[in-house]
């Protein structure tokens, strides 16, 4: 599905909204595990990377196959690692249940 | 159904996922929900890719997606102390896919750009490369593998935007004239150059401020990508992630106290050179034994415990953990006071708390701890400094004026750890170190808390 350069801004601009208002209401307390999630959630961007590394290209194909392959490495270390010490940071958070003497 | 469609299902699910993830990322309750649906999404995306009919050789995606396995996984479980640099190569990880596509694209396009998509792609590469350079020096100087201090020198600010404005004209030229390929490694390399330049002037404690910064520009760029790709996913993720990090860089500028176009423009650092060859202050202050600090705490009803780098420095946390503990068992009520910008990046004391076992409800941020201090008994600083300078207060011509600091100096005691009456990181003397409510108990953070914990069981046999 091809979009036109409308489209697109369009796009962008709901999403920043959306993103703000959703961004804006996560506690202080989380900022850390925020950056790291919204990193890995960025690394999206590898699909990008897979289908330039994987599609036939009649000119350029040596030099996207290169570029992409190294894409997708670097994306795919922010996705596992990105989620992994996100879940592991979030886990450390814990409520004062109740006190034991 | 045909295979595009069912692509183009994975990425609406993926794009619903990610914003719900960020959503349930709002409350410590949900958090994890949070992370579990970005990795459905996630992987609902990366399938659907797989998917595409155009894809005709796998071997090298299957090589890089476990290559990135092997590298993201320790990556994933470095020590929380080590959290602000491996989210710093995080972002230089990022960037460097973006830049990657974009070069590739820009390849295999040339010369038949049109105008804007050779403007978003030079947005996409530009930013990508200085924040790919930018990162790795952020994340050399946390780790201690770069000098920290930082480098400033004269007409550094004309030097670097200088340098991103021969980028940007050079863009200009290939908008214009895509045919000029020979151009384009500029928009590469000079981007390169200018995001090592941007981060020689960072000391340690803009770090906060430049970290969300450079997470702004990574999604950015990101957003840019999916505008050439003409990818919504990636258009939203990117969007999702800019709005992440420009909402934490003007908390951290606010925090601070510098204006975001201050900030925007790298011209961090600028202000600390003249503050530090202020006149030396000759005025007495009290200190205190670890006994003496002990008898305080232990008669105290309400604490409020305001960590600092200076903690993680010491590796401090767990002892500090210790002393909530001892004095919780007491009936102390036990509080901690978190400033935006205390340690190297947004949210990093609350981490190092969190995994030291102690309760979240018990970290209080500055606007919801400083109703507190005029009830608090004793305000404990462990291993902070400017963050509680009353003359960010009081003082018009102290260089962090108007910074909105923790009011430690309305407790009725203050008791500070500190190693000696050295300057903080800005340079500037701390008048609350010399009021007659302040001790201070010299000494490195974790022997001296452990001592004060040693003292508080003994007393309590």
């Amino acid at each position: 599905m091809k979009l036109d350069l409308l489209t697109s801004l369009y796009v962008f601009m709901l999403a920043a909204f959306i993103g703000f208002e959703v961004i804006r209401r996560v506690s202080p307390l989380l900022h850390t595990p925020l950056m790291s999630l919204t990193n890995a959630l960025d690394a999206i961007a590898v699909v990008g990377a897979i289908i330039l590394a994987g599609e036939y290209h009649e000119h350029g194909a040596l030099l996207a196959k290169i570029l992409g392959t190294i894409a997708i490495v670097a994306a795919t270390s922010n996705i596992v690692g990105g989620f992994l010490i996100t879940d592991r940071m979030l886990r450390m958070f814990k409520a004062s249940g109740p006190k034991k003497p | 159904m045909p295979t595009e469609n069912i692509i183009e299902i994975t990425y609406l699910l993926a794009t619903a996922l990610f914003i719900l993830s960020l959503k349930w990322l709002s409350t410590p309750a949900t958090a994890r929900r949070g992370v579990f649906a970005g990795e459905i999404g996630m992987l609902l995306a990366v399938a659907g890719t797989l998917l595409y009919h155009g894809i005709v050789e796998y071997k090298w995606i299957v090589i890089a997606l476990v290559l990135g396995t092997i590298i993201g996984v320790p990556l994933g479980e470095v020590a929380m102390t080590a959290v602000p640099q491996r989210t710093a190569l995080s972002h230089a990880f990022g960037a460097l896919c973006v830049t990657l596509v974009g070069t590739a694209e820009f390849y295999l396009r040339a010369p038949n750009v049109p105008p804007f998509m050779m403007a978003v792609l030079s947005m996409e590469v530009i930013l990508g490369s200085l924040t790919f350079t930018g990162s790795l020096m952020a994340a050399g100087k946390l780790q201690e593998i770069l000098p920290q201090r930082p480098i400033t020198y004269k007409g550094q600010n004309f030097v670097n935007l200088g340098l991103l404005g021969v980028a940007i004209a050079v863009a200009g030229v290939l908008v214009a004239h895509p045919e000029k390929m020979q151009l384009f490694p500029a928009i590469v390399g000079i981007p390169l150059v200018f995001g090592v330049m941007m981060i020689i002037p960072i000391g340690g404690a803009d770090m906060p401020t430049v970290i969300s910064l450079l997470n702004s520009y990574a999604g950015l760029s990101a957003a840019a990508m999916g505008f050439v790709l003409q990818s919504k996913l990636l258009i939203i993720a990117g969007a999702l992630d800019g709005a992440s990090g420009f909402i934490l860089s003007v908390n951290m500028s606010k925090a601070m106290n510098r204006s975001f176009t201050n900030v925007l423009f790298g011209a961090f650092g600028q202000e600390q050179a003249g503050a530090a060859a202020g006149a030396k202050e000759t005025r007495s202050v009290r200190s205190a034994s670890p006994e003496e600090a002990a008898g305080i705490l232990a008669a105290a009803n309400k604490v409020v415990v305001v960590p600092g780098y200076g903690m993680a420095v010491a590796q401090a946390q767990h002892k500090v953990r210790e002393l909530y503990d001892a004095l919780t068992k007491r009936g102390i009520d036990v509080k901690f006071g978190i400033h935006p910008v205390a340690g190297r990046m947004p949210g990093h004391m609350n981490v190092l708390l969190a995994e030291a076992d102690i309760p979240y409800d018990k970290l209080l941020d500055m606007d919801e701890i400083n109703g507190e201090f005029p009830q608090t008994d004793v305000a404990l600083v462990i291993g902070a400094n400017d963050v509680t300078n009353p003359a960010a207060r009081s003082d018009p011509s102290s260089p962090i004026y108007g910074m909105p600091i923790l009011d430690v100096d309305k407790a009725r005691t203050v008791m500070v750890i500190k190693r000696s009456m050295g300057a903080g990181f800005a340079g500037i003397e701390n008048p609350l170190y010399y009021l007659d409510k302040t001790l201070m108990l010299f000494g490195d953070a974790k022997n001296f808390v452990g001592a004060i914990v040693r003292e508080l069981a003994g007393g309590h046999e």
